[in-house]
């Protein structure tokens, strides 16, 4: 039976050193999991996102040495350098980060994977290779930073513009926007979520239970580009995000091993497992959504895409099916840490093929 | 001779006085597309290989699943020659649709064999006749109607097998290879073999002077198509990793590994399996998914043809700039999109050579036979991880698809080589800062590397297409951006001893050289010999790889003219080849032809003839 890699520490910190310095689980710092000094717009939304993910990945405990950061092109996929130096990158092609991924996370199954990707990238050049792989569920995070616009290339419009969205140089907008989150479930992704930038709290709970999730787990970041698309009346904008805003559900995540305290009272939560023992407590269902229900989370990215409601909070969530890596049934020793002997079948079995062929 | 009026009398001077033509000759085979008719073909071909003859066969097929006309060719040659001719002595017309042409195109002297519910004007005096009552022993035999056209083949490799005098033991021995060992098939299909062997026995006289005599010319041999060679030759050496997407002629490497990966590379304890396959969406994603798979650590590799390689542009440009393995076989077809996608070409040389964007040239290995399918197959892998690039392998249709005689394939005696990769060991004994992605260490350009998730803090870089210095650090300076080229030119130069060398034959004296590659090797071979009776020594240069070998130029320089022989329009290795020696740019003369058909020694022969009557 393949097993996936698990976010869950296997040593706990050297005591000695806990008592010196704030460390996390695994006994590293918060700067362990720094990166280069970032080179994007000062208030960019793309950089806020990625000093969550060291948040959460410092949080939960999660090894550098054992995560590959991915990302295609643009400004939000320049970010994987920002984050996390300890940490293998690579910073792909323009719209092709899922192919390599998928690539890369068959080649090595234990490793964990984040990918930071942008609303052009994932959802113009790069739409096909994005409902590929999750169709194929290669276990990862999939982040999509999301702010309506080309960074990178100056200001032109991406496919995930709301209809009356205006920009400097291009005008209105007036086709209908791709929302990543529909497409994803169309794909049959098992974890949908959409958060917003300027919600900190909640971007670091949703990466937190995305790297637990079997599968492709796909993160549909709103992050304001200050630069070509923060004007009050853009819906990708922090003003626009912070009046609009609606949380669709609170939840906590919690880590494997975890005693669950009793912060919600009884009949009011709903407990979803995920692959690595790992739970997400959900709050207030009786009121707002229910994440476990496709059909609901369909019918509400629906509904907000027509009404151009802000929703944000898990969407929709499933960790029963297979990963890419089960799939292909992939031993216990990663295909690139198979010994040179394990690769060349033997001499005999080629003089048997070659004695058929006569 | 009127309509379908056959006199199958002896006819004079025929048989009487011609002496008999024995394991000499081509059969042609006109049938329509999707009738079933392969495993007739291969069947003889078979047959006749068992025979000790050498033999070789070769698919004229539309792009069509069912109704178009297809041709197979068989040539049979006691010397040995196993290109392709233009004509053939003995014609079997199956399809009423070309039976016109077909009759028109037999050799003078051949035989025409048909179904006699053909009706053409058979009006050639030069001809033997042989008609076939295909329909009637077909449905005599077989019920079902949608099985009559597969049993209808074999009542001409039945009449055949008589005329031609093929033993019907090699012929049961071809179809138990066949169909697997399996009886009951094999069974039928000889029924129908014999019961056809007999009618033509006791009906057709034999008029014709051809016929087969065993030879032991094949003893030891092997039969196999080059796209299961490449999938062979690409498993021992090491494939894990396949992402591929279906086009002809290129299909059969991947169906080579779906059926001996799940055979060969099954963990004996854990039974998990030691490989990957994906079928990808499109060409552009399985070459990004070998990319990701080639830098996390696996041997990995895909298989397409030109349309495929034009959507990898992208990505080998990428794998070049941010030193990245990968194996991408090409079994190069005719033209552009569609194209003509069931016919050969060798037209994908320089746009592999060059694929990409900006500067950028990969080496390309270039097998002339199936038992170099095999080997490039496994050395591919070699040469990309030592040299961390995308590294081309270019095959064409005609090795790619049709079955050839080789010598059985040798096991590799050199042991895996996978290049410069550092483990956390290493990295601990470098110190701090000991550690450069790019830094050019050795002075070969190839730098050293290591693998997602070696478990040391100073394992990881950053990998990117965009400028970076030798710390893998993002840079748009200049100087860093001169280096990284200066560096990727070093490696080109590395390359060129890396990748397999040319095979030459040096004649003492002669003035005429001729260079050429991959499948021509066969046709050049028989017009070299026509050439040398015709008066013309020739010295032969088999290329068998990219970037070209210093020994190319000594070649070019030894001769006073050198014919590069090829089959595309733009005499494209003619360019390659002029470009690395400008100062004998006048010796190197084009010889191209490119019309979807393999090269015939003589086309090869009389264009070098008319070139040298004009030099
Ligand atoms: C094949 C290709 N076409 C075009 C480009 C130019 N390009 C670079 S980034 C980009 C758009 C990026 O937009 P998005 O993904 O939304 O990222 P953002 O910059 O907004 O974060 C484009 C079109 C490219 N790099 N490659
Ligand atoms: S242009 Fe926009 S997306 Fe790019 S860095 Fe600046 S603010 Fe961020
Ligand atoms: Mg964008």
């Amino acid at each position: 039976m393949t097993t996936l890699p698990v976010v869950k520490p296997v040593s706990p910190a050297p005591a000695a050193a806990a008592a010196v310095k704030k460390v996390n689980i695994i006994g590293l710092e918060r700067t362990d999991y720094k990166g280069a000094d970032s080179t994007l717009c000062a208030g960019c939304g793309h950089d806020s996102i990625a000093s969550q993910i060291i948040t959460a990945c410092y949080e939960v405990g999660l090894s550098p040495e054992r995560l590959i950061k991915f990302s295609g092109i643009g400004c939000s996929s320049k970010s994987p350098a920002y984050f996390m130096s300890r940490s293998f990158g690579i910073n792909t092609l323009h719209g092709r980060m899922a192919t390599v991924a998928t690539g890369a996370l068959t080649a090595n199954h234990k490793l964990n994977g984040i990918g930071v990707s942008g609303d052009g990238d994932t959802g113009s050049i790069g739409l096909g290779n994005f409902k590929h792989m999750l169709r194929r569920n290669v276990h990862m995070v999939y982040i999509i930073e999301n702010n309506g616009v080309y960074g990178l290339t100056k200001g032109q419009f991406s496919a995930t513009a709301d209809v009356g969205q205006e920009l400097k140089h291009a005008g209105r907008n007036e086709l209908p926007p791709i929302d990543l989150c529909l497409e994803a479930l169309a794909a049959d992704c098992g974890f949908v979520a959409r958060g917003f930038a300027g919600d900190p709290k909640q971007v670091v709970a949703l990466i937190k239970a995305a790297l637990s999730h079997r599968g492709t787990a796909v993160l549909d970041i709103i992050s304001p580009c200050v630069t070509f698309n923060n004007k009050d009346e853009s819906t990708k904008s922090y003003a626009w995000g912070k009046a609009n805003d609606e949380r669709i559900n609170d939840f906590t995540f919690v880590a494997p091993q975890v005693e669950i305290t009793a912060e919600f009272e009884p009949g009011e939560s709903k407990e979803v497992e995920l692959h690595d023992g790992s739970r997400i407590l959900l709050k207030r269902l009786d009121q707002g959504h229910n994440p476990t229900d496709r059909y609901a989370a369909m019918t509400l990215l629906q509904q907000a895409r027509e009404k151009q409601m802000f929703i944000t909070g898990l969407i929709y969530v499933d960790s029963s099916r297979e990963s890419l890596a089960e799939h292909e049934n992939l031993g216990d020793v990663p295909l690139a840490r198979l010994p040179n002997e394990k690769l060349r079948p033997s001499k005999d079995t080629l003089q048997k093929i070659m004695a058929s062929m006569a | 001779m009127s309509i379908a009026e056959v006199n199958t009398e002896p006819q004079a001077g025929q048989t009487a006085e011609r002496p008999l033509i024995v394991d000499d000759f081509s059969i042609s085979v006109a049938t329509k597309n999707g009738s079933g008719s392969q495993t007739a073909n291969t069947t003889l071909l078979r047959a006749l290989f068992k025979m000790g003859i050498p033999v070789s066969g070769k698919n004229v097929f539309p792009s069509n699943i069912q109704g178009m006309p297809t041709w197979y060719t068989i040539r049979v040659s006691k010397d040995n020659y196993i290109g392709r001719r233009l004509h053939a002595e003995i014609v079997v017309a199956m399809n009423p649709a070309t039976a016109l042409e077909d009759h028109q195109l037999v050799e003078p002297g051949g035989v025409f064999m048909y179904a006699d519910d053909i009706k053409i004007p058979l009006n050639r005096s030069d001809l033997s006749y042989y008609p076939i009552p295909v329909k009637k022993i077909a449905s005599e035999n077989e019920t079902d109607p949608k099985l009559r056209s597969y049993v209808a083949n074999m009542v001409y490799v039945g009449a055949l097998a008589q005329l031609l005098n093929i033993n019907l033991s090699d012929i049961e021995g071809a179809l138990l290879y066949h169909f697997r060992g399996k009886r009951k098939p094999v069974d039928s299909n000889m029924k129908v073999v014999r019961l056809s062997a007999e009618w033509v026995k006791a009906n057709l006289p034999k008029t014709d002077p051809f016929i087969v005599s065993k030879l032991n010319l094949t003893d030891g041999l092997i039969m196999i198509d080059g796209n299961t060679a490449a999938g062979l030759g690409a498993i021992y050496g090491g494939v894990t990793f396949a992402a591929w997407y279906p086009i002809t002629p290129a299909t059969g490497v991947a169906d080579a590994l779906n059926e001996y990966l799940p055979r060969l590379r099954i963990d004996p304890v854990t039974k998990a399996p030691t490989y990957a396959i994906i079928q990808a969406e499109d060409e552009l994603a399985a070459l990004g998914m070998v990319i990701g798979a080639g830098w996390a650590g696996v041997r990995s590799m895909t298989s397409t043809s030109g349309p495929g390689i034009s959507l990898m542009a992208e990505f080998t440009g990428y794998g070049y700039f941010a030193d990245i393995p990968a194996v991408i076989w090409d079994v190069q077809r005719m033209g552009p999109s569609t194209g003509m996608p069931t016919k050969v070409s060798q037209g994908d040389i320089i746009p592999a050579h060059y694929l990409g964007h900006g500067d950028g040239r990969h080496p390309c290995l270039i097998p002339g036979s199936v038992y170099e399918c095999f080997e490039f197959g496994w050395r591919a892998f070699d040469v990309a991880e030592r040299l961390q690039t995308p590294v081309f392998v270019l095959s064409d249709l005609d090795l790619g698809m049709n079955q050839w005689m080789t010598k059985p394939f040798d096991y590799p005696e050199e042991p895996i080589n996978r290049g410069k990769v550092l483990t956390a060991e290493d990295l601990k004994k470098l110190g701090i800062g000991g550690y450069k992605r790019y830094r050019d260490v050795d002075g070969d350009g190839v730098a050293w590397r290591t693998l997602p998730g070696t478990d040391h803090p100073a394992a990881a870089y950053f990998t990117r297409g965009t400028g970076h210095n030798d710390e893998a650090k993002l840079s748009e300076r200049t100087d860093d951006w001169e280096k990284s080229m200066a560096r990727l030119a070093r490696k080109f130069e590395t390359a060129r001893s890396i990748v397999p060398a040319p095979i030459v034959d040096q004649v003492e004296d002669a003035e005429v050289g001729i260079i050429a590659y991959g499948s021509t090797d066969a046709p050049i071979v028989e017009a070299r010999s026509m050439l040398a009776e015709a008066g013309i020594k020739t010295s032969y240069m088999r290329v068998r790889a990219l970037p070209l070998s210093h020994a190319v130029k000594a070649f070019v320089a030894a001769h006073k003219r050198t014919y590069i022989v090829e089959m595309n329009s733009d005499a494209q290795m003619c360019q390659l080849v002029r470009l690395d020696m400008p100062e004998l740019a006048t010796a190197v003369r084009p010889c191209n032809h490119n019309d979807g058909m393999p090269l015939t020694a003589v086309w090869i022969s009389g264009a070098i003839t008319d070139k040298e009557k004009s030099k």
